[in-house]
């Protein structure tokens, strides 16, 4: 009964979806700003709910209170530095300037506008091709946890390759559709229902269980003492920090989150969404993240390990039936649709920043619209075709595709590599085209050999491990990156034709 | 525009919400009040403040660093 509940809710979700794009696709004009951005329009609720539900909506359901039911609930001050205050510092610092620079000069990607900043269609090039390079395996992450979300649901009625396929097939309909606009719309009612459905599951537990709060932590004392005091082996200064600056900033990077920046209809609309982050954060991670911890001191068993999640489990023990579908189910919905924004933004990398200026500079704004619509097909399929062969591991596919999800899982931390090399250029008036280059080129490889190499012993030393004095490799590859962003950009000379002058200054007129 | 003291201020206020997100003094510390880990309810209480000071920023201060020509490295 349970399971045809959550399918019909999935599949009218994913109907109700079709409808806000089809709506969307309605009031759109036929241009690429439109598609990409909603022509730079939206509200500070609707640009907070997209921004959140783009990245976190299956981590505050799944990943979240997994986390804090097998090691403690400290993940929630992790995901209070990280999303609540060093993402909002950058909202103002990359986010601000960003969109300050979009308004003027109408740039719809950071490539776009690093190369015109640096007047040079190597870098921009550049940019979009390190995104493209992390993105590209992340939404095969997303596609391989939507496949194996409906083939668990179902018991392997619908099979893996059929549950991908069809999310995927959904996904480009939905996406080349809708746009940016759309998929905002969309955003902002998942955000909603994740607002309304942790707080509710949080005030059922409370109720349910005999005796309360009480109880629960008498269980926790008994059971896991150590989850109450604050830190744990596996929760040390530096893995917290670590965490909480290299996702932070890695966020910050992420192209569908990274492009929302130019999407505010108005400088107010940052500036509200700016103090709000700290509110958003606290109101859906603390009763969340608490849920999975409950779990633990309620003796209830997941086995996270083998990809059991914990929030499911506590639902079905302390809520009504419906609710727990309702939940889970539009979880899994919000889950399987967070590659939507990916496909969008993936595309618009490719068409407009390796496509356009490599291949076709003519292009006109509604055959740049087109192409961003076929882009999305082209990336969605690539990447759910990958997915397949990945997990069928046919011949060679067990090594590339086991590569293929071990970039994926290092995206974050990847696109961190980014954020330092940017910030410096976009605030160093010295900065040089070749030390942007440089200091992303350094930062890159040197984070990519230290994640994928055999650990070596040279002497005393260990190379290539993923970690050193207690801090990840993430951090020290930040600091390589803006170390030589700088000494790079002051031994040698900014290219004449770079449009140093537009990009500073910006209160002068 | 902006004077040099609000200028510095700021840095120092915008460090010092990120340097006590966790709070640090309380490391190892396992009391619980009103239900609660006491250090829960610090962040609780932090975020509130992070959001309070965030929106006085926006109101006074907001364009600091970024368009004020003198607010940018040379």
């Amino acid at each position: 009964m349970t399971v045809g509940l959550q399918m019909g809710i999935i599949i009218g979700y994913l109907f109700v979806a079709l409808g806000v794009g089809l709506a969307a696709y309605r009031v759109t004009d036929r241009a690429a700003e439109d598609f990409y951005l909603a022509s730079r329009t939206f509200g500070t609720v609707v640009l907070l709910f997209t921004v959140f539900a783009t990245l976190l909506s299956a981590f505050t359901f799944f990943g979240g209170p997994d986390t804090a039911y097998a090691f403690g609930p400290e993940w929630i001050l992790v995901m209070g530095l990280m999303d609540g205050l060093i993402f909002a510092v950058l909202w103002y610092v990359v986010g601000y300037k960003q969109w300050l620079l979009g308004q003027r000069y109408g740039y719809v990607t950071l490539g776009e506008l690093l190369g015109d900043r640096f007047g040079s269609r190597a870098i921009r090039a550049l940019v979009a091709g390190v995104s493209l390079f992390w993105l590209f395996p992340y939404v095969m992450l997303q596609q391989i946890g939507a496949g194996g979300a409906l083939s668990a649901l179902t018991d392997g009625t619908v099979p893996f390759v059929a549950g991908a396929t069809l999310i995927t097939g959904f996904m480009i309909v939905y996406v080349v559709l809708a746009g940016m606009r759309g998929i905002a719309w969309t955003d902002t009612l998942q955000g909603a229902f994740m607002l309304l459905a942790v707080w509710s599951a949080l005030l059922w537990v409370l109720v349910a269980v005999d005796g309360g709060i009480g109880t629960i932590n008498a269980g926790l004392e008994a059971t896991n003492p150590e989850f109450l005091a604050l830190g744990s082996e596996f929760y040390t200064a530096g893995t917290m920090l670590t965490f909480a600056i290299s996702i932070a900033f890695g966020v910050a990077m992420f192209p569908q989150v990274n492009q929302r920046f130019f999407t505010a209809s108005s400088e107010t609309v940052l500036k509200r969404s700016f103090a709000l982050w700290p509110l958003l954060v606290l109101l859906l991670f603390v009763p969340a993240f608490l849920l999975g911890t409950w779990g633990r001191g309620l003796g209830l068993e997941a086995d996270i390990g083998a990809g059991e999640s914990i929030l499911p489990v506590v639902l079905a023990e302390y809520t009504p039936a419906w609710f727990a579908a309702l939940v889970v189910a539009g979880a899994i919905a919000a889950m399987m649709s967070s590659s939507d924004s990916m496909l969008l933004s993936g595309s618009s990398y490719f068409t407009r920043d390796i496509y356009r200026p490599l291949v076709d500079k003519d292009l006109s704004e509604t055959g740049e619209d087109r192409l961003g619509r076929a882009g999305v097909v082209v990336f969605a399929v690539g990447a759910l075709a990958a997915s397949v062969w990945a997990e069928a591991e046919a011949f060679g596919a067990a090594t590339v595709g086991s590569i293929l999800v071990g970039i994926g899982d290092l995206a974050f931390g990847g696109f961190a590599q980014l954020a330092l090399p940017v910030i410096v250029a976009l605030y160093w008036r010295r900065t040089t085209g070749a030390g942007l280059v440089a200091g992303i080129g350094a930062s890159q490889a040197v984070y990519i050999a230290f994640n994928f190499l055999p650990e070596v012993g040279v002497g005393s030393l260990t190379l290539f491990s993923d970690t050193y004095l207690g801090w990840g490799i993430s951090i020290y590859c930040m600091l390589l990156g803006l170390v030589v962003t700088v000494a790079v950009s002051a031994t040698t000379t900014a290219n004449p034709e770079a449009n140093v002058d537009d990009h500073f200054g910006l209160g002068a007129d | 525009m902006a004077s040099t003291a609000e200028r510095y201020g700021w840095a120092v206020v915008m460090a010092a919400l990120l340097a006590l997100a966790v709070p640090w003094f309380l490391w190892g510390v396992d009391r619980i009040v009103w239900g609660l880990p006491v250090w829960l309810w610090w962040h609780i209480g932090w975020m509130l403040v992070a959001s309070v000071v965030f929106r006085a920023f926006s109101r006074r201060a907001w364009g600091l660093w970024i368009v004020e020509p003198e607010g940018e490295t040379t």
